[in-house]
């Protein structure tokens, strides 16, 4: 047993090396902006930029539209599957996978030969129906974690009770939906949410072949053009994926506390 | 207009009852939804590369994929994926191994774990920059190995711009990805299991030869094909890494789709589909051995 004590040290050791040292190489890299010694310079001019703002802002409200777009499309779904359609679980949670199968830069591309100017349905020939393109793409690619937590979610309330019972009481499809449904897989939607936004935020392959100016293609062209701003960038890259999934385990926590109480 | 309506529905009942319509209903957005944006987009590329420019029916595009250089693309691109899944499922199986058998304190755990939720998901863009600044040529690693070792990284060949530094970067999020997946299929690893083969008189060695990996190899062989075609179909962070100096699928499609360097836009579609065969067989097997795995974690 000793040994194996040994060997799982010896394990955890080489990970922490492999893991932290390019993390620390990434922070040091961010400081060296200033000859000779360290400075935050490197953070303060990449602030500064107005394109970084505005690419920032711009990947932000793509996320927030993709979760609350995404959520429409996934609660209500995962419900009626639930509710009346259990024989089509397997189906639907086929094709919730399937963005994991399929490459999103094939998506992509697909996208762009289907809704091309020459096409029925010319969605990439005006900056706002790309930017709806661009939001679908980001539903799609982040339908498998958003419909796996909801559907987690749903697990553990009784659907089918709860909608009998809002029903004799007189509710309609639409107060069951938002005021019975949706305040009862919060939890799911939540978690959904923060797993979407990491993914989102930084996300290049479709934001850059659409030619929308997010933070993904944004953080490329940095990347391809200056030296010490790339690694302050990683850095708050880092930092705002840490946030997500902290946010991310304190509410599915907090989820599993809940039905413990009741 | 009546006449129509009433002569259109017969008196008797419908084929398919009011009820049943409703319940299709209800999954119709997120059936036109998967249809628009998931399912039509993958199955035109997949028919274009069966097609000339004319619309005409072809196997050219097929048969015009095992030209050398794009078979070059997909060898390398596979060289990577295999040796990144293989690598991350070898470290991240010992590190499950040390969190779950290796009677560490519980914080190393919880803390693994939770980092791994955050690794796992940080990929593409700023990952090429983190290894950029540890592993590039004025990286902390390489400077430091400089000036206190005097050993010169580069000067043995290696670069981050190439198979083997592709490998180590994509191996930063394939190793918590596998860490996250294989826990579960450690703990499902039953105390009882161990103790009835030690009675029997196993060693540590046999126990593992004969009882824990048999249970484990389906998680095992699948996590890795998960995490194969994980990295065959990443491109940001080898596009930031590398621009277009490294010739794997992914970016080779990127270059195709900016600017049609192929020459034929089927043959794009041919390497599209290349793509999807790849990562849908893996998944597949995935699939399949994960079916298999879950036998033995009621």
């Amino acid at each position: 047993m000793k040994t194996g004590r040994f060997f799982a040290w010896l394990a955890i050791a080489i990970g922490c090396i492999y893991f932290f040292v390019p993390l620390i190489g990434t922070f040091e890299f961010s400081l060296r902006a200033r000859r000779g010694e360290y400075s935050f310079d490197a953070y303060q001019s990449v602030f500064a930029d107005a394109s970084f703002r505005e690419t920032f802002g711009y990947s932000m409200l793509m996320a927030l539209f993709t979760i609350i777009f995404g959520m429409l499309l996934v609660v209500p779904t995962a419900y009626w599957v639930r509710l009346r359609l259990p024989q089509m679980r397997p189906v639907v949670e086929f094709v919730t996978l399937m963005p994991l199968v399929i490459p999103a830069i094939v998506i992509v591309f697909g996208y762009l030969r289907m809704y091309n100017s020459s096409s029925i349905l010319p969605m990439t020939g005006f900056e706002s129906t790309t930017n709806i393109l661009l939001v679908c793409s980001y539903i799609t690619l982040s339908l498998p974690y958003m419909y796996r937590a909801v559907d987690t979610a749903m697990r553990t309330i009784d659907v089918r009770t709860l909608t009998e019972a809002a029903e004799s009481l007189g509710a309609s499809w639409t107060t069951i939906l938002f005021k019975c449904i949706f305040p009862n897989v919060m939890g799911g939607v939540l978690s959904g949410a923060f797993i979407t936004l990491a993914i989102v935020i930084g996300e290049f392959t479709m934001a850059s072949l659409l030619g929308r100016p997010a933070f993904g293609p944004y953080l490329q062209l940095v990347g391809a053009n200056k030296a010490y701003e790339p690694s302050a960038l990683a850095v708050i890259a880092f930092a705002v994926t840490w946030l997500c999934m902290g946010l991310l385990q304190l509410v599915s926590r907090f989820n599993r506390a809940a039905p413990a109480k009741a | 207009m009546s006449t129509l309506s009433t002569s259109a529905v017969s008196p008797r009942a419908p084929l398919v009852s009011r009820k049943t319509l409703i319940d299709w209903l209800g999954i119709a957005p997120f059936t036109i939804f998967a249809l628009l944006f998931l399912i039509v987009p993958t199955v035109y590329l997949m028919v274009g590369a069966f097609l000339t420019p004319e619309g005409t029916f072809t196997l050219k595009n097929i048969y015009d994929l095992f030209t050398p250089s794009i078979m070059d693309a997909y060898w390398i691109s596979i060289k990577i994926s295999v040796a990144s899944s293989l690598g991350g499922a070898l470290i991240g199986f010992f590190l499950a191994w040390a969190i779950v058998l290796g009677g560490l304190p519980g914080w190393i755990r919880n803390a693994l774990l939770t980092f791994s939720g955050v690794a796992s998901n940080f990929a593409g863009v700023p990952l090429a920059f983190a290894f950029l600044a540890t592993l590039g040529r004025t990286g902390l690693v390489t400077v430091f190995l400089r000036e206190w070792f005097g050993f010169n990284l580069y000067s043995t060949g290696f670069n981050l711009l190439s198979f083997f530094g592709l490998t180590i970067t994509y191996m930063f999020f394939q190793i918590p990805l596998m860490l996250l997946i294989l826990t579960p299929a450690l703990d499902g690893l039953k105390k009882e299991w161990k103790e009835a083969a030690q009675i029997l008189g196993a060693t540590n060695a046999t126990y593992w030869r004969m009882v824990a990996f048999p249970i484990l190899w389906p998680s095992l062989l699948g996590t890795t094909l998960l995490l194969f075609a994980n990295a065959f179909g990443a491109i940001a962070t080898a596009y930031a890494l590398t621009g277009s100096s490294l010739n794997i699928v992914p970016i080779l499609l990127y270059a195709q789709i900016r600017g049609d360097v192929l020459h034929n836009a089927n043959l794009g579609y041919a390497l599209a589909l290349g793509m999807i065969v790849i990562t849908g067989v893996s998944n597949v097997i995935y699939i399949l051995l994960r079916m298999r795995a879950e036998r033995w974690q009621k």
